[in-house]
């Protein structure tokens, strides 16, 4: 079972929303998928963002991916832990290895991502 | 003799099993207009016949020139065990392994290339490796807009005009690139203008990502990096420096003077100046900038066992795998030719390199001395290395006429930066530690020659001009 209080996107992404702002990383199943994580490249602060435009990479040792804004915003702050300790987001994905926070544009985006229970059934459908 | 991998029987059962009758079929998208016209090529000649014109078409080559070209691309001795070792079937599957573990000893060469290269330039990481000099320099300027999410390059004029133009072409999709100019006369004549550097760093609407220059630069004079890497930095660029490795055994290397990117052309080490390549591009940069590096790299790292093993290293970042996402999708192994300069390297040592560079620096300095003489005298004040540019009256014609003497005199420098008025009537001449008392006397002979009848012919008209050439003679 994943977090209840968050949002979800079909690529993996987790969003927590307080107010105008959210708080996105990638959910504890995509960092097991991927393995171990040797490098988050994030975007600088200030950027703004389309809801799903690429915000930043995530490398495994056997892949890359891309990581996708959930909601559209500008970035007020990324999380400079992961660049000397990327492996935080497979140790603790929904907390020390948050990506970035965004001040939302569009605030009702959130209702078009997946809740806990729909994100549940896309992974258990693999 | 069949020489091709199908029979005609192999090929029939494939389009049997395609369902189709020629292989033509399979080209049908493709428009009529845009597939290959046929090849205009003779028929099958006799071995011997055919060997026969091959070798009246290379016999006109001119191999006996004493030459004096550099430019870019050097003459030096090369130990005889270099290409014997090449020789070795080992190597022939030298290029990059995509399931490389599995090549011990083609991953451990590779190490060693990026091990010795990386004394050389005093930098941590290098990456195996890129087509040439030039490539290698385009890569390098990418990597500054990367790294800074900038997307404007300053490149000096004294960096290679090839290398300048492979970097307009890099950067024809959208990013930004400009041209330092050079200082115009004066004790640093030749060289990098600082002070136009610090205007258009100084544009705060163009932020710039990287400043691009050369050491020794494309004239072959001396520039202060030290000072180049302090204004590119101080504006928050990066800061390459294009060097030819084998001065590096004398001058400070990059590491030395704060350079985050070195690009360079690895041909002077071990590897002979053959018409149009193939060459050796060398990349290494700062462990920064290591994600940002196009290219191999392989690591050391013990196997379950505890024993030394090689592995690749950070291949996420390369196109197998990232695909249109990769650092680079304009980029090779030059694995043999790598593997060549790694051989030099170990051949001759830290002391022979700088005997090299030592002897080249003097054999230059007399050629200088030999050139003045007879009456081509330098156009630059400032200190170079083994390579340097002299004024020659009419330096087009003086040197086609000296490959009649048996001379190369060089590069006509019009011809390559036909918008640099002080360099017109320029040759630009180098020396390595082969070129000979014989050929530097040769040439300076041949120069006097040419000045005495451009002198009279200037003053007497050209009735008399052949006179005074066969005289001079």
């Amino acid at each position: 079972m994943v977090p209840p209080e968050l949002r979800y996107t079909k690529d993996h992404e987790w969003v927590r929303v307080e107010g105008d702002e959210a708080t996105v990383g990638i959910t504890e199943y995509a960092a097991g998928q991927l393995g171990d994580i040797v490098f988050v490249e994030l975007p600088e602060v200030g950027k703004t963002l389309d809801q799903f435009a690429t915000f930043g990479v995530v490398e495994s040792v056997k892949a890359v991916s891309d990581l996708f804004a959930p909601l559209s915003g500008s970035i007020v702050a990324a999380n400079d832990a992961l660049a000397g300790s990327p492996e935080l987001v497979n140790s603790d994905p929904y907390g020390e290895g948050w990506m970035v926070r965004i001040t939302l544009s569009a605030p009702d985006e959130v209702d078009e991502l997946l809740d806990a229970a729909g994100y549940d059934a896309l992974i258990a459908a693999g | 003799m069949p020489y091709g991998p199908h029979t005609t029987g192999d090929r029939e059962r494939m389009l049997a099993t395609l369902g189709i009758d020629s292989v033509d079929a399979l080209f049908a998208d493709i428009p009529e207009a845009l597939r290959a016209s046929p090849l205009d090529l003779p028929g099958p000649e006799p071995e011997l016949e055919l060997a026969a014109r091959l070798q009246a078409l290379a016999g006109r080559n001119r191999t006996d020139l004493a030459s004096f070209l550099g430019a870019g691309v050097y003459r030096h001795w090369t130990p005889a065990n270099v290409d014997q070792l090449l020789l070795r079937g080992e190597w022939y599957t030298a290029y990059t392994p995509y399931q490389p573990e599995i090549s011990q000893g083609t991953l451990q060469s590779i190490y060693e290339y990026e091990s010795l290269l990386a004394e050389l330039v005093d930098l941590d990481v290098v990456s195996a490796s890129h087509y040439d000099g030039a490539a290698a320099t385009a890569e390098a300027g990418l990597m500054t807009c990367r790294a800074t999410r900038r997307e404007r390059v300053l490149v000096s004029k004294a960096v290679h005009p090839h290398y300048r133009q492979t970097l307009a072409a890099y950067f024809g999709g959208g990013l930004e690139l400009d041209e330092v100019p050079l200082v115009a006369d004066g004790p640093d004549a030749g060289t990098t203008d600082l002070a136009a550097l610090e205007r258009l760093l100084a544009d705060a609407d163009r932020p710039v990502a990287g400043v691009i220059a050369a050491q020794p630069n494309f004239l072959g004079l001396l520039e202060p990096m030290t000072e180049i890497g302090r204004l590119a930095h101080g504006s928050g660029a990066l800061f390459v420096s294009v060097v030819e490795p084998v001065s590096l055994a004398v001058l400070a290397p990059p590491g030395a003077y704060g350079a985050d990117i070195a690009a360079g052309e690895g041909q002077p080490l071990g590897i002979p100046p053959q018409y149009g390549g193939p060459f050796l591009g060398i990349l290494a940069s700062t462990d920064a900038l290591v994600r940002q590096i196009p290219g191999r790299l392989v690591g050391m790292t013990s196997d379950v066992k505890g024993r030394r093993a090689y592995v690749m290293t950070l291949r996420a970042r390369e196109q197998d795998i990232r695909r249109d996402k990769a650092a680079s999708n304009i980029c090779t192994n030059q694995a043999l030719l790598a593997l060549a300069a790694s051989i030099y390297l170990a051949t001759i040592g830290p002391h022979g390199l700088r005997d090299v560079a030592a002897q080249g620096a003097a054999r230059a300095a007399r050629l200088e001395a030999a050139l003045a003489a007879a009456g081509a005298r330098r156009i630059h004040p400032g200190p170079y290395l083994n390579e340097f540019a002299v004024h020659v009256p009419d330096a087009r014609a003086v040197h086609r006429r000296l490959i009649d003497r048996g001379i190369l005199a060089g590069l006509v420098l019009g011809d390559v930066l036909p918008d640099e008025p002080s360099l017109a009537d320029g040759l630009l001449v180098c020396a390595t530690e082969v070129t000979t008392d014989a050929d530097i006397d040769r040439f300076a002979a041949g120069i006097a020659a040419e000045l005495v009848s451009h002198d009279v012919a200037a003053t007497s008209g050209s009735a008399h001009h052949s006179q005074v050439v066969e005289a001079a003679r």
